[in-house]
């Protein structure tokens, strides 16, 4: 009896203490999530005062268009252009630094630096690199004595040229969970196998690559649902142009919502990229855990 | 965590605009003075807010029992985004100034009310009114033969050019092209290539990025089209997108790329055009009136304004924002609202606001003004846009206004990519124009 009061008590401080962030977490995660649920059920347009209720005809409606399609090869495109180029880059720049080297600091905050500055001034200054003629690519390709590419204008271009940009920005934030990787395996297990004669390469291979397992998973979860949320940069690089060939899902749901301001799309739209990541962050935890040597 | 964020600021954008409009209620009734809120976005450079601030203060010193709350609401999307928002709240701003072509959605879904019965009560006067508003810009205020808006921010496209290009390769810089052939014949000669074959200027330059190529195919459309017929019907419940001349218009765009080769190829953005013409890389642009305050400011060179040039007959497309009066609020209040909107399309504060903004003042008499006939003088390439405008013709506009433009955008710009050709883009258009409109037929 007295017992169980005190579990109550416990309990009731524990609540308490949880409150302030499971208010905001109710407020901005779960309850968005079942509104999106239940929105992407109904007809919900631009001045119409109650949502009503249409059942899948949304769904529908999006699997048989074309550009739903379109958008959905484009987002793949782009994470498949994006995870394994970063996730590489990001380790490569890890390994790099994590060394004790004079200045390593300095280069270390260089190659994080990308990741402090905002997308949508990321965005911004890489515009003036690829605008049209005078861009500095352009300029640059000029001066080879080569054609200006204009390389946003086109659909063959536009999504390596984003994916280029975005590889730039993710490598460097990747980059920290790998270093922190790293530093977590012991330099004894170097010392042995050097005197076995692994090094270099071998000793990546056989060391470094296994024992960084729980940190590739990671950083692969992390980067696959990265690439998929994307959106400020399609706002201010090409607006999904030409042709919606860089139109991704996120931009996609953005468009339904705010310019066409049909929330129910969006929303069903919301609930399908919902999916998406919740079917990546499973597979990769099913799959992947046997293979995993945790130390 | 993106989307948690943006939800938060909606949150707040809500709370705010939530608090604003209670304050507003709380006041009207303790003090008996009207309190309106105005929403209005901010689509161009310069200090804008400053001159709605100007206008509402001087109102208010005309009116002291009535204050006027202006609140800035981003762009024309964030603007709709946030009258929603009000109304779902039961809160909606009194009058708000948003794009003509909304005015299909903010009559269908209630947003908006007609202004009719306002203006048949003025009489005479109203009649007057509404009939010094130049047609080009009053054509797109009628819903079903209802007015629904007022002219306010309206602009046109004209083309700049720069004309020491012009004397340079031998053509006559008073004499800008008129028709299309002279437009080929003066961009070939205006093209400039280097040793290397590239191109160090080309003769003309349109922007066909999203949000624009749709404004500046209203105007070769207009010029190609039978009878100076636009992209849609008057009722806005059809598009009219497949048609032979439509289709020839799409085909000149890409035979200046691909054929003549004197307009650079792809889609060039509507923000850099005017920087390409400032730096000379390219000799002739169409780009809005709202650019001549920077060009003038900017331009190391001698430039000249001119009429789009014409083919079967001179066209241009009009654009931009009108003034709207909420639905759902009293009748007491729209009749503020109404008091007010008169108040700033007077003729001498729409020649002022042309002269600091470098929209096109909509109404006649403000052309009359010695305001307007200063500011000519001091630059006479202003007065191109005036001229042009009895020519001009309301951009594209149906309902679901914006998606329709997404789905010419789109496909324009799959004909200047080479992913169809014009007759294509044009068919593709079309069906799924009428897909969107067939639930308004």
């Amino acid at each position: 009896m007295k017992k169980m009061k005190r579990s109550v008590k416990t309990n009731l401080t524990a609540w308490a203490l949880l409150a302030p962030s499971l208010l905001f977490l109710l407020t901005f995660t779960v309850f968005p999530i079942f509104r999106s649920l239940y929105l992407g059920f109904t007809r919900y347009q631009l001045g119409m005062p109650q949502p009503e209720f249409i059942g899948l005809e949304n769904y529908a409606d999006l699997f048989t268009s074309a550009l739903f399609w379109k958008v959905m090869g484009n987002t793949v495109v782009f994470s498949l252009m994006t995870v394994i180029p970063s996730m590489v880059l990001g380790l490569a720049l890890a390994v790099l630094v994590n060394r004790k080297l004079k200045g390593i600091g300095f280069l270390r905050t260089s190659f994080f630096y990308p990741v402090v500055m905002p997308m949508i001034a990321i965005a911004s200054i890489w515009m003036f690199i690829y605008m049209a003629d005078t861009g500095m690519l352009d300029q640059f390709l000029q001066t080879l004595g080569l054609k200006p590419a204009n390389v946003l204008s086109y659909k063959e271009t536009v999504k390596p040229a984003m994916a280029f940009m975005y590889v730039w920005k993710e490598a460097g934030y990747l980059m920290i969970f790998f270093l922190s990787g790293l530093q977590n395996i012991s330099t004894e297990m170097y010392e042995a196998a050097r005197i076995d004669g692994a090094t270099g390469w071998t000793a990546f291979k056989k060391i470094t690559l296994p024992l960084l397992g729980p940190t590739l998973l990671f950083v692969s979860t992390i980067a696959l649902t990265n690439s998929v949320k994307l959106v400020d940069h399609i706002v201010i690089m090409t607006e999904g142009a030409p042709n919606n060939a860089s139109t991704m899902l996120l931009f996609y749901i953005y468009q339904q919502g705010f310019a066409w301001f049909d929330q129910a799309k969006a929303s069903a739209l919301t609930v399908i990229m919902l999916a998406i990541m919740l079917v990546i962050a499973m597979l990769q935890f099913v799959k992947t855990d046997r293979k995993i040597h945790y130390n | 965590m993106k989307t948690k964020v943006i939800a938060m600021l909606l949150i707040l954008c809500l709370v705010t605009v939530a608090t604003l409009g209670a304050a507003g209620g709380q006041e009207t009734q303790e003090s008996g003075k009207m309190e309106l809120t105005f929403f209005y976005p901010v689509m161009v450079g310069g200090p804008l807010t400053k001159l709605i601030d100007q206008i509402v203060a001087d109102y208010e010193a005309e009116n002291p029992n009535v204050t006027v709350n202006p609140v800035y609401t981003g762009n024309y999307d964030d603007t709709v985004v946030k009258i929603q928002t009000a109304i779902q709240g039961k809160n909606p701003p009194d009058f708000f100034i948003n794009l003509a072509t909304q005015r299909f959605s903010m009559a269908s879904t209630g947003m908006a009310i007609p202004l009719d019965d306002f203006i048949a009560a003025d009489g005479a006067e109203g009649k007057a009114y509404i009939e010094d508003f130049l047609p080009g810009f009053m054509e797109d205020s009628y819903v079903d033969g209802k007015i629904y808006s007022i002219p306010f921010q309206r602009s046109t496209m004209v083309m700049f050019y720069n004309k020491d290009a012009f004397k340079e390769v031998g053509l006559d810089p008073n004499k800008p092209p008129t028709t299309w052939a002279e437009l080929v014949d003066y961009a070939t000669k205006l093209t400039k290539r280097d040793s290397s074959g590239n191109v160090a200027r080309y003769g003309v330059g349109l922007a066909l990025n999203s949000g624009s190529a749709q404004w500046g195919f209203t105007g070769f459309a207009l010029q190609n089209s039978v009878g100076g017929k636009n992209l849609m019907s008057e009722d806005g419940k059809k598009a009219i997108f497949d048609t032979p001349e439509n289709v020839e218009a799409l085909q000149f765009w890409l035979d200046l790329q691909n054929k003549y080769k004197v307009m650079q190829p792809g889609i060039v953005q509507w923000t850099d055009l005017p920087a390409q013409f400032l730096a000379g890389s390219v000799a002739m642009i169409y780009h809005t009136t709202g650019n001549l305050t920077n060009i003038s400011k900017n331009a190391n060179f001698e430039f000249g304004t001119a009429f789009l040039p014409g083919n079967k007959r001179l066209g241009a497309p009009t654009g931009g924002g009108n003034f709207y009066i909420s639905a759902g609020i009293s009748a007491e209040r729209q009749k503020a609202a109404w008091d007010f909107i008169k108040f700033a399309t007077t003729p001498e504060r729409l020649a002022q606001w042309n002269i600091d903004t470098g929209y096109v003042a909509p109404r006649a008499s403000s052309f009359e003004t010695d305001l307007m006939k200063d500011y000519w003088a001091r630059m006479p390439q202003a007065r191109v846009a005036f001229d042009q405008i009895k020519y001009a013709k309301p951009e594209l506009t149906t309902y679901e206004a914006s998606r329709m433009w997404r789905i010419l955008n789109d496909n324009i710009q799959s004909a200047v990519t080479g992913e169809a050709t014009a007759a294509e883009a044009m068919r593709n258009a079309q069906a799924q124009a009428d897909d969107v409109l067939k639930k308004y037929q």
